[in-house]
């Protein structure tokens, strides 16, 4: 009975969302207030519903109700409980859940937090975002209702898949998600702009913050999925350019351009058009990756179950919004009139070198994504493409990005000197060449000639972004800096800290994949392993071989390290647990995998220095974001600018009422 | 740098990117191999040997089926949509549709006490004690029926009672198609 609820509820929303789709909408063109008001009502009763829905499909999980075919397929009733509660993102249907309870958050919020702006504007961004809604929970309900009944129903479920049985899987989907959908806000201001024609520079003010938000969730969520895959498939990696990676880490790309490009919107009134399109582009690459994962026209490790259906009905909702939205902008965009122009040496220069930057990053590694469905669908011959292609691809454009960081951080609004700009910037440019030289040899004993480049442009970003903040703290009558400002500089400082662990990660690991037997002694990269034990140990839901090493430096005892190869009954999988000693500056990882026969076992044994920096770059970034988000001139919606008039025709009193 | 004088028709391009990117999704979706409900659909049957439920010193294997399309069905006597679908499967069974039984979870004497009062649609049944066979077809719960071709590859994996609906509308075609084996 409980589960036909959650049927129902999802079926309310599915109606609320239509009403918030059609009526604010209508509204905004007719100006009949009295639909307009209809937004938020609608808004709020949607979240409402697809959260008692996602609650009933948590109650089936947790208590074992296989006669729900999603349960059965995804829980077992050995499942440890965190797991059963996890298992609700664990397949296809409750991750689509997931998605449509993350919009309806973000609906919820913007509902609520739109109140000082006019009303007709809100309207139509709530209405977008009903549209977006209306599609996935219809997506949900037709082709894949987590609800469906299993008559008659099995004794227990085939369990969650133990690659997904891990704590980095608790948090790692909602945060992607939330970032991921995020997207749909930027994109329902975008819509709503072109459908008034006009677009002013307190559009952009509104747009940003969200915008902002999205990123920094879709960041961290990137950032976890990047650790989880490190310890529990990488056996060391913490990249693979997967498809489904990709798919998240595009509409990164695209959403940290339209953060920039919005600075310019915001600041100098131009580049609107561009913003508008990013802006729609960067949601579209939130559905495509929807698409590609659950399609399954794309084969990767994380793809859901394939089902052409479901695939054309993504499809059709890809046209349908992002079609439509294109649509709109080919007729709309030329009426977004810039309102002034810029010097070649100016902020917005280094601003647009940055978009244009990113989005051909965006473009290469699009195709390389795609390039499997190319070749197929033009019966090319096949070659491969893979690790290489993508890490030229992004390193090329990344790298002339990272030298203009520097610059475009402290370059002027609309025209500058090139000759005090460069002046300015000359310590941090030398002191990160001389240390890029140096420090490898101290620390590592070698050089290369791409060790240099990357560390010269991971601390060069760095460097270039301590200058503000260190210019203003040596000289006390200075102008404080703005939580903008900081946002800005400490999300730069974690681009550099990032450019410098991916270098020195990528530069100075050392991998060994050996035979060894109990007792077995060897060295890996200045560290002593020893093999001492393996012995047999019962989990929950798994049997598991279980070795210990002990690892020692010097003589001296660092660690005992436990890796495991775990068998999972129920779902006859075998998974390699790794085991870590980690520290701020370097892991020591040792995963087992088979048994080679003659007592011995393959071993993975990893020496990552500065691995940890990765992560910790990206929560330095997402902090950034978080100030420049919250900035104060974001927070004091009603106290509008001199000189800048509202968006829309329409009095700012309106949206209170 | 100006914006003004970019030409209109350029604000059209992203639009056109979308529809050539959206053709070749389509046609993607075409491409990929039939909907699998099961990951074994289109697979070759997995091999078993297992004990005959009439007489347990004989065997019977997946190699009992070549050359034929076969009905492979899980079943035991005290699972009540095993007792529905009984009927429908003694119906194929005079038709001349092979079919072979994998008996799961049950009591032998049982299990041939109630073949003797119902009647015996099976060509023969297996005796899956441990479980295993049930396991490499991922069968979870009965009755569960798979229709194998005569190379051995399963075609349709049908969960719960097989009716004539889904003999007509899932498993005739199946015979007919193709399976789009990689």
């Amino acid at each position: 009975m409980i589960p036909e609820l959650g049927q129902f509820a999802l079926v309310l929303a599915v109606c609320l969302s239509l009403c918030q789709a059609a009526l604010p909408l209508a509204g905004s063109f007719t100006g009949r207030t009295d639909l307009m008001l209809l937004a938020r009502p609608a808004a709020a009763g949607q979240f409402v519903f697809v959260g008692l829905a996602f609650a009933i499909l948590a109650y089936a999980f947790l208590t074992d109700d296989f006669s729900v075919l999603f349960v059965a397929q995804n829980s077992n009733s050995v499942l440890p409980t965190v797991y059963k509660f996890t298992a609700v993102w664990g397949g296809h249907e409750g991750s689509l859940l997931l998605w449509s309870l993350m919009l309806a958050s973000w609906t919820l919020a913007v509902a609520f937090a739109s109140r000082s702006q006019p009303l007709e504007f809100t309207s139509r961004v709530l209405g977008v975002l009903g549209i977006v809604s209306a599609g996935i929970l219809l997506f949900t309900l037709l082709t894949s209702n987590p609800f469906t009944r299993l008559l008659p129903y099995p004794v227990d479920g085939v369990d969650l898949n133990p690659l997904l049985q891990d704590p980095g899987m608790v948090i790692h989907p909602p945060m992607l998600y939330l970032g991921y959908v995020g997207m749909a806000v930027p994109f329902a201001f975008a819509v709503a702009a072109l459908l008034a024609g006009r677009l002013d520079r307190n559009w952009a003010r509104w747009t940003r913050p969200w915008t902002i938000g999205a990123w920094l969730f879709l960041t961290c969520g990137i950032a976890l999925g990047s650790w989880w895959a490190y310890y529990e498939v990488g056996w060391g990696g913490w990249w693979f350019w997967d498809p489904v990676e990709n798919a998240s880490f595009l509409p990164w790309l695209m959403a940290t351009a339209l953060v920039h490009s919005l600075a310019v919107t915001e600041r100098r009134g131009i580049f609107k058009s561009w913003t508008v399109l990013l802006a729609i582009s960067a949601f579209t690459l939130s559905l495509l990756g929807t698409f590609l994962v659950r399609s399954g026209v794309i084969q990767s490790i994380h793809s859901f179950a394939n089902d052409p259906a479901r695939g054309l009905f993504i499809l059709g909702l890809l046209l349908l919004i992002s079609g439509g939205a294109f649509v709109l902008y080919a007729f709309r965009a030329a009426s977004l009139e810039s309102e002034g122009g810029f010097h070649p040496v100016s902020r917005e220069s280094f601003l647009l070198a940055n978009n244009v930057l990113l989005v051909v990053a965006t473009v290469l590694i699009l195709l390389g994504t795609l390039y499997p469905l190319f070749i197929d669908a033009l019966n090319l011959p096949e070659v491969s493409i893979g690790e290489p292609y993508f890490n030229f691809v992004f390193l090329l454009p990344m790298l002339p990005l990272g030298a203009l960081l520097g610059y475009g951080m402290h370059a002027a609004w609309q025209k500058m000197s090139g000759m005090v700009l460069l002046r300015q910037l000359l310590w941090p440019l030398v002191l990160s060449v001389a240390l890029a030289l140096v420090l490898p040899f101290i620390f590592f004993g070698t050089n290369s000639f791409m060790t240099v480049v990357g560390l010269a442009a991971g601390i060069w970003v760095a460097l270039s972004s301590l200058v503000m903040p260190l210019g203003r703290a040596l000289n006390s009558d200075a102008v404080r800096l703005t939580r903008a400002q900081w946002g800005m500089c400490i999300a730069h400082l974690g681009v550099g800290l990032f450019i410098i662990a991916a270098t020195v990660t990528s530069g100075y690991s050392v991998e060994q994949d050996v035979a060894a037997r109990v007792g077995q002694r060897w060295q890996l990269a200045g560290y002593e392993l020893e093999f001492r034990d393996l012995r047999q140990i019962e989990g929950q839901n798994f049997t598991a071989d279980e070795a210990e090493f002990e690892v020692r430096k010097d003589g001296r005892y660092v660690a005992a390290l436990r890796p495991q190869r775990r068998d999972y009954p129920v779902r006859e999988v075998v998974m390699t647990e790794s085991a870590i000693d980690a520290t701020a500056f370097r892991d020591v990882l040792i995963a087992l995998s088979d048994s080679v026969g003659d007592g011995a076992w393959a071993v993975h044994a990893r020496y990552k220095p500065l691995v940890r920096f990765i992560w910790i770059a990206c929560v330095i970034m997402a902090l950034g974001g978080l100030l420049a988000a919250t900035d104060s001139r974001y927070m004091r919606p009603k106290e509008l600018r001199a000189g800048v008039k509202p968006a829309v025709g329409v009095p700012l009193e309106e949206g209170g009422r | 740098m100006s914006m003004e004088r970019t030409k209109a028709w350029r604000y059209a391009i992203p639009a056109a990117v979308l529809a050539v990117l959206a053709a070749f999704f389509f046609r993607g979706l075409q491409l990929d191999p039939a909907y699998n409900e099961s990951p074994l659909v289109c697979q070759a049957a997995p091999e078993f040997s297992l004990p005959d439920l009439a007489d347990p010193s004989r065997r019977v294997s997946r190699a009992d089926f070549a050359g034929r399309t076969v009905l492979l069905n899980v079943w035991n006597s005290w699972c009540a949509p095993c007792r529905e679908e009984h009927p429908f499967l003694l119906e194929l069974a005079r038709i001349g549709v092979p079919i072979y039984g994998i008996n799961w979870d049950d009591d032998r004497d049982k299990a041939l006490a109630w073949l003797n009062e119902v009647g015996d649609p099976f060509v023969a049944s297996a005796v899956d004690e441990v479980g295993d066979v049930a396991i490499a077809y991922g069968v979870y719960g009965y009755p569960e029926t798979f229709l194998i071709n005569p190379e051995g590859t399963i075609l349709v994996k049908h969960f719960g009672p097989l009716t004539p609906e889904i003999w007509a509308g899932k498993m005739a075609p199946a015979m007919e198609a193709e399976c789009a084996v990689d």
